[in-house]
């Protein structure tokens, strides 16, 4: 039930803090979905959505550097160096 | 999908795997405690890449298997009163009360709906001026701030016909009951990544401390739990106990803020008692009193149920991890997703359910 999907803001509506919303967009799918818990965040950025509100802002820079690592990890995989 | 598909690179989940057996010098039992965190590990057979000496047991956090009988009962019950419309997150439906389910209740003529977030279901009330709209308000912390939402929302336009029927739990008190059990076997936990979206991981300090085990913060892809398993071991063969975030990219210490103070305005912790376990103290969510208008169980005036869980039923003991799902007589037999004799073999993310979809036959 702790399910949040992530999705991409496309537009801001309102300006009212407790009504702010904007369309998300899910890989094609788009929903309205309420940005009162996001304050921060702006068209472009990534949210987690869960029951219809953003949870959360994905920090990019450090979805960047958890994947730098996981890849360099993964690469010594390849090379035959982990085990 | 970005943020997902590349945390299900096999190539990264197989050398994880491997640097966790590079590691691991003796066995280590280490839970999930989120119901999604046990389906992805299940779906993608992530204990099959462990070493065998990794044994992952499932934990209390699905609120679908933990929500109380008495509860669903009297989710039934309000739901077969005339002028009400009750409205539910879906996987609430198949969940078995004493006698019967809200589906069945729906088959009989109650209007039931499924609702996506707990604003359609103010929606419905807006809509439906004549009606009374119950909304099933369940969940852990990651749910409980959009449920608080829609009753400030209801509270705010004086919405009359809109009440919820609060039944919020708690991650924290249930972990603490775990540890505190003299038969406890977890020596590190995954916490749940999407209720520290909201609530951040200061809680986890303190049970970290006391109780010397490590807890990361885990998000909820293969490759993503792969990466916190492989953080606790480092931290059991360490001899630390920590709390770290293997969830950067969503969680902070802090957590959601304005999230938080929605959720402290309209709710307040309560003691509750989980399915299957039984009464724990300040384990749970109930609204405020300046909120009581939109209290279901306060409009209806419900009197108080107490209802017999099946007795060949050991969720409580697979909900604490100290059994495996196989481990019950009553499993693949007489108790399936189509027949459930108890919550965790209702909703996807139970335990019972998650075993047999993609272990019955392994």
């Amino acid at each position: 039930m702790c399910l949040a999907v992530p999705g991409k803001i496309v537009n801001l509506i309102g300006e009212d803090p407790a009504f702010r919303s904007g369309t998300v967009d899910f890989c094609g799918i788009r929903k309205n979905i309420n940005l009162a818990f996001t304050p921060e965040a702006q068209p472009g950025d990534y949210v987690l959505v869960h029951v219809g509100f953003a949870i959360s802002t994905i920090d990019q820079e450090e979805a960047v550097r958890t994947f730098h690592y996981l890849t360099s990890i993964g690469a010594l995989e390849e090379e035959g160096l982990a085990r | 999908m970005k943020y997902v598909d590349e945390y299900r690179d096999p190539g990264i989940a197989s050398a994880l795997a491997g640097k966790v057996a590079l590691m691991a010098t003796r066995p280590w039992v280490l839970m999930e405690v989120c119901g999604g965190q046990t389906h992805t590990l299940m779906r993608y057979g992530i204990g099959d890449l462990l070493p065998q000496d990794i044994e992952l047991v499932h934990g209390p956090g699905c609120p679908v298997c933990v929500t109380p009988l008495e509860m669903i009962d009297q989710a039934i019950l309000i739901a077969g009163l005339p002028d009400v419309i009750f409205t539910s997150y879906g996987d609430m439906l198949r969940v078995p009360g004493s006698r019967r389910d809200l589906f069945q209740a729906r088959a009989e003529g109650a209007d039931v709906r499924i609702v996506y977030s707990p604003m359609d279901a103010v929606k419905i009330a807006r809509e439906n001026p004549s009606q009374r709209v119950v909304f099933f308000g369940v969940g852990f912390e990651t749910t409980a701030p959009a449920n608080a939402m829609a009753v400030w929302q209801a509270a705010r336009e004086g919405l009359p016909n809109f009440s919820m029927l609060v039944s919020h739990v708690l991650v924290p008190p249930a972990m603490r009951l775990i540890l505190e059990s003299p038969a406890n076997r977890v020596q590190g936990f995954i916490a749940p990544g999407h209720v520290c979206a909201i609530m951040g991981f200061r809680e986890y300090e303190d049970l970290a401390r006391e109780f010397q085990v490590p807890i990361v913060v885990g998000g909820f892809e293969p490759v993503d739990l792969l990466e916190a398993i492989s953080m606790l071991v480092a931290q059991l063969e360490e001899g630390r106990a920590e709390v770290e975030n293997q969830y950067s990219r969503s969680v902070n210490y802090f957590g959601n803020v304005p999230a938080q103070a929605v959720m402290r305005d309209v709710f307040q912790v309560s003691d509750r008692k989980w399915r299957g376990i039984g009464e724990i103290g300040d384990s749970g969510l109930r609204l405020r009193d300046e909120y009581s208008a939109y209290d279901a169980e306060r409009v209806f005036r419900l009197a108080p149920l107490h209802v017999e869980e099946p007795r060949e039923c050991i969720s409580a003991l697979v909900l604490q991890g100290r059994r495996k799902p196989v481990d019950c007589e009553a499993f693949g037999k007489r108790c399936t997703p189509l027949t459930p004799l108890g919550a965790p073999m209702v909703s996807a993310e139970g335990a019972c359910a998650a075993w047999y979809q993609y272990k019955r036959h392994a």
